[in-house]
């Protein structure tokens, strides 16, 4: 019986975007759906109660919410090619420290980049520029976070590369400049080709947060 | 269970729950582990060295090696302890655990810190919020003993914050976050859970711990004032 994949998703998602990466590296067909955030489906509703959010995995049927835990699934479920986390216990607790990290300390200070003015999105600057360089810090010299294989924390971080770009204009800040490693990493990982099919152009993200913006009211 | 000799110290609090369930994991699997009380007022070079991100506790030192959040370091020991499972061997059911921790981490106690931090209007705002945050986990109890099935399992040892820090609060702040005839299914698995040695034996000692909640609450009135 051939698996029925399907992924309840929004394009310009920086979580959406690590479960679609996650698909196309293990190479697994599955149905993309795009939901509109402001008109919420009947099967996102009833996929995802306790949330009612993106990215929404349903597999055979039976959802699974939260695109780490996806992610995850994902590398349980269909175990063959590159594993995206190591065998190693430890190694493996490595990787989860920074893929939460970046849920926690990362993500929120974006928001207030484009969203926010004056005081607070310089406070969401220079914080996420704090977290970027420590992320840097964890890079190092290494082609992806894991080492020399693309894995969990890579696909974790590089949805938001594509988002850089908005980010810079809004901030008024060069991210090459003060992380030009992460930029390097970003790069490498933009040239697997799975990667490049799974996440938009960063120009059309950069066109779409003035729309964004708009639509929740905020000028 | 190695032989050979493992040094597994935990850098911790005695009243946290993030501490604790690092607790109930060590003991449930048999590891023998030396407990450091932190003073979180006053961080140690130890914990600032082991956690430079986050510098809070708990931190496993496995062997010298650092391992930070509460929720990796439960999966560290599932994964190095192999004895006594803690997540489910499916990986839905992996993947649905760990939904359920995150929402006891992530929704539950923040809207529950309200109801201990705030006063008035805001802390019953805060009560409502609770409730209905635990009525999903109340669906999630009929039919079973735990939260895990039929045993004690990865959910149940992370909701040990519901059953023994929120629950505990209720005597605090006056006001039943989780009456018996809203939740009877979260009260029968408190029994349940009260039932298990591991349990009894790692959750901090009543009395101490209402202390402890008053002062907290008092200093954290003091704060808003």
């Amino acid at each position: 019986m051939a698996d029925e994949v399907i992924l309840l998703d929004y394009w310009p998602s920086m979580f959406g975007m690590r479960t679609r990466v996650a698909l196309e590296e293990k190479n697994i067909k599955f149905d993309y759906r795009e939901q509109d955030l402001f008109n919420k489906s009947p099967i996102l509703l009833e996929m995802n109660p306790v949330h009612k959010k993106i990215p929404v995995l349903i597999h055979n049927g039976k959802p699974v919410c939260e695109s780490l835990i996806q992610v995850e699934y994902i590398d349980e479920t269909w175990p063959g090619g590159n594993p995206f986390l190591p065998s190693d216990p430890y190694q493996r607790a490595q990787a989860k420290f920074w893929g939460d990290f970046i849920d926690k300390k990362v993500y929120g200070p974006t928001r207030l980049i484009w969203g926010a003015k004056g005081e607070e999105q310089e406070a969401g600057t220079k914080e996420f520029i704090e977290m970027l360089k420590m992320l840097e810090s964890e890079l190092g010299d290494k082609t992806y976070f894991g080492g020399e294989t693309f894995g969990y924390v890579d696909i974790a971080m590089i949805g938001f590369y594509c988002w850089f770009d908005v980010l810079e204009k809004c901030g008024n800040f060069s991210i090459e400049a003060e992380c030009p490693k992460l930029i390097a990493w970003a790069k490498r990982c933009m040239k697997r080709e799975r990667v490049a099919k799974s996440l938009p152009d960063s120009n059309k993200i950069t066109k779409f947060v003035p729309e964004l913006k708009k639509k929740i009211g905020i000028e | 269970m190695a032989e050979r000799s493992e040094e597994v110290k935990l850098l911790g609090m005695w009243a946290s729950p993030f501490s604790r369930r690092v607790e109930i994991a060590l003991t449930l699997k048999g590891v023998p582990y030396e407990f450091s009380e932190q003073d979180i007022t006053n961080k140690s070079p130890l914990l600032l060295q082991s956690n430079p991100v986050h510098k809070m506790i708990p931190v496993l030192l496995h062997n010298g090696k650092p391992i930070s959040e509460s929720l990796v370091i439960l999966e560290y020991i599932d994964d190095t302890w192999k004895n006594n499972p803690i997540l489910p061997q499916d990986p839905y059911d992996r993947a649905i655990a760990r939904f359920w921790a995150r929402f006891v981490d992530e929704q539950v106690y923040v809207t529950a810190m309200k109801v201990v931090g705030k006063v008035g209007v805001e802390r019953d705002a805060a009560v409502e919020a609770t409730r209905d945050l635990l009525k999903l986990m109340e669906k999630e109890l009929v039919g079973k003993d735990f939260l895990g099935g039929e045993s004690l399992g990865f959910v149940d040892i992370v909701a040990t914050l519901v059953a023994f820090w929120l629950m505990r609060t209720e005597e605090v702040v006056g006001v039943k976050v989780v009456p018996v005839e809203m939740f009877p299914e979260i009260h029968r698995w408190v029994k349940n859970l009260l039932d298990v040695d591991v349990i009894k034996k790692c959750i901090p000692p009543e009395d101490e711990h209402l202390d402890y909640i008053r002062a907290r609450m008092e200093s954290l009135k003091l704060k808003s004032v």
